[in-house]
């Protein structure tokens, strides 16, 4: 690093700044020169380089699918791959451009602020916020619902791995709250070009708010298995979702105790809801409906908000799918519940670690008086 | 007479009820979605405030002191339902809009506890004073929070479009959580201003 930006400098004030860039996505090669450390080759920056390759399936087939649904909705029927990508990576591409400039805007501004080193969270944030968000998002509104939940949400806790809440779904939660006209309904999942309209007899409406019924495409187990349904841009393909499943359970990135009790929170939850006959599906056709998939590959795993305790992830995962069905089939205030789950079960993350450190305890003093 | 003048501005900045106090929450956040019904609960609040610790400074010397919260608690609840009977004669709609919320100012702590901190042992025109002023801080902090939820939220002052039309209503502003924010908001500024604040 220049020394003007060393301490004493002439702009030092930049240093995060410039550190960040130089940092970039790897450690640079200078190494102390005294005193031995014990490195690994796992760190803060590999795991979130990890998190996002794993999302980039879900990334590019929501790509792909935005554009498919739109030449659905004008009624072209027609098989163009290449073309329906390159639509809805136009369309995408804003949004990036957008949690990214804004995140990351403030993310500098902040640690500039307190002198810190600007740290890479915010990447994989910025990377899911436009897959949890409808395509069709006026982008002032995700700016405001980016800044939102950069500055309450992450910042005034005290940057990144402090904050309680998973930034991503709470700008989810902001534009949900705030404008819930542009966030449900059957107009904002299909992009159209502006003088387009759609053809007669389609809806926009997605799988879960038609509760799999009554939809013009057939919207069966493997349609929503593949996704090729109207959905918020990254969450509609179980299978691009499960793609990075693997890669997060095979490099250790995420917890599959907190994936596992959230599918299992939900099926127990689902079968009571199948039993008291108040769902109108069975309850394994809840796991591939709306954002489950990838609220419990993506979201409830992010190790900041989670719970920590092994015991605990078990626990939180559970209480996650049980809250989400819960929403979805008891509650008619709202179709989905997997965001309210995941945000609520991130507050108990840590009252949950501390009952399961405080009972292991208790446990072993009760052997320890025994002998 | 500089005594009086910190007993005047004290509750308004320095310990300010809402800000520094943290009391009086739960009202803060349920009356200011609108301007008109803030400013009303604002102005029945330092009646009442001013009012019973002026009325409980005249008795402090013939209380019991064994009794005295009930007998405050006559005497606010008196208060509070002069204020409500005067808002139900003439102001009907706006009393209606805050429903509860008047006849809860009884159990709103800022009433009780000038009386316990400050009426029991002082004079009745510095009690007076002390009530007005607390009153004030509350309200002054009602009426800050309640415009920018109405004027965010609904686009309006009392009552009055302010916004142009292509403005998106924002929902979140009219529920209560973003009160909360906006009330954290107001603390963290206040802090940041008054470094006598801010814990070492």
């Amino acid at each position: 690093m220049n020394k003007i930006f060393e301490k004493g400098g002439k702009l030092h004030w930049l240093h995060s700044t410039v550190d960040a860039f130089e940092t970039f996505l790897h450690v640079p090669g200078t190494v102390t020169l005294k005193g031995a450390h014990v490195r690994d080759a796992i760190d803060l920056k590999r795991i979130l380089i990890i998190v996002i390759v794993a999302a980039a399936p879900a990334a590019l087939f929501g790509m792909w699918n935005v554009g498919y649904q739109h030449s659905l909705a004008i009624g072209n029927t027609g098989i163009d791959i290449l073309g329906n990508f390159w639509y809805g990576f136009l369309k995408v591409l804003p949004l990036y451009v957008v949690s990214y400039v804004v995140g990351l805007g403030i993310e500098f501004a902040a640690s500039q602020i307190r002198g810190e080193e600007v740290s890479e969270g915010f990447l994989v944030s910025g990377f899911f916020i436009p897959l949890i968000v409808p395509v069709d998002i006026p982008l002032w509104m995700l700016a405001i619902a980016v800044a939102f939940a950069v500055i309450f949400g992450k910042e005034v806790f005290g940057g990144t791995g402090m904050n309680i809440w998973n930034p991503a779904l709470l700008t989810r939660a902001f534009l949900f709250f705030s404008y819930p006209n542009q966030m449900s309904g059957s107009n904002c999942w299909i992009s159209l070009r502006p003088g387009e309209t759609p053809v007669d007899g389609f809806t926009g409406a997605t799988p879960l708010a038609l509760d799999g019924a009554q939809a013009q495409y057939g919207t069966g187990f493997w349609d929503m298995f593949i996704g090729t349904v109207p959905g918020s841009v990254g969450e509609t393909s179980v299978i691009a979702i499960l793609i990075g499943a693997i890669i997060l359970i095979w490099t250790g990135v995420a917890s599959w105790k907190i994936m596992a009790g959230t599918v299992i929170g939900a099926l127990a939850v689902g079968l009571i809801g199948d039993l008291a006959g108040i769902s109108k599906v069975p309850c394994y056709m809840q796991l591939i409906y709306g954002g489950f998939a990838f609220g419990a590959v993506f979201m409830a795993t992010d190790p900041v908000t989670s719970a920590q305790t092994e015991c605990g992830k078990w626990i939180y995962g559970i209480l996650i799918g049980a809250l989400c069905l819960m929403v979805r089939l008891f509650n008619p205030g709202y179709v989905e519940g997997m965001m309210l789950a995941i945000l609520f079960a991130n507050s108990f993350a840590p009252l949950i670690d501390h009952i399961v450190v405080n009972s292991h305890i208790s446990r072993k003093a009760k052997r320890l008086n025994a002998a | 007479m500089s005594n009086l003048k910190e007993t005047i501005l004290n509750p308004i900045l320095k310990s300010n009820p809402i800000t520094v106090l943290v009391l009086g929450i739960c009202s803060s956040l349920a009356v200011t979605v609108q301007l008109k019904g803030a400013c009303v609960m604002a102005i029945s609040v330092i009646i009442v405030t001013g009012l019973s610790s002026f009325v409980a400074s005249i008795l402090r010397n013939t209380i019991p002191n064994r009794v005295r919260i009930i007998v405050q608690l006559v005497v606010v609840a008196l208060m509070v339902i002069l204020v409500d009977q005067i808002l139900k004669a003439y102001m009907y709609t706006v009393e209606k809009q805050l429903s509860v919320y008047i006849g809860l100012i009884i159990t709103n702590c800022i009433v009780m506890g000038r009386i316990e901190a400050f009426a029991l042992g002082n004079k009745p025109i510095p009690s007076l004073l002390d009530g007005l002023a607390n009153g004030v801080g509350y309200g002054l902090i009602l009426v800050i929070v309640a415009f920018f939820r109405e004027l965010i939220g609904s686009g309006t002052l009392f009552g009055f479009r302010v916004l142009p039309e292509g403005y998106v209503l924002n929902n979140l502003v009219i529920l209560p959580p973003f009160a909360l924010i906006l009330l954290g908001c107001i603390i963290w500024a206040h802090r940041s201003f008054d470094k006598d604040l801010q814990e070492k």
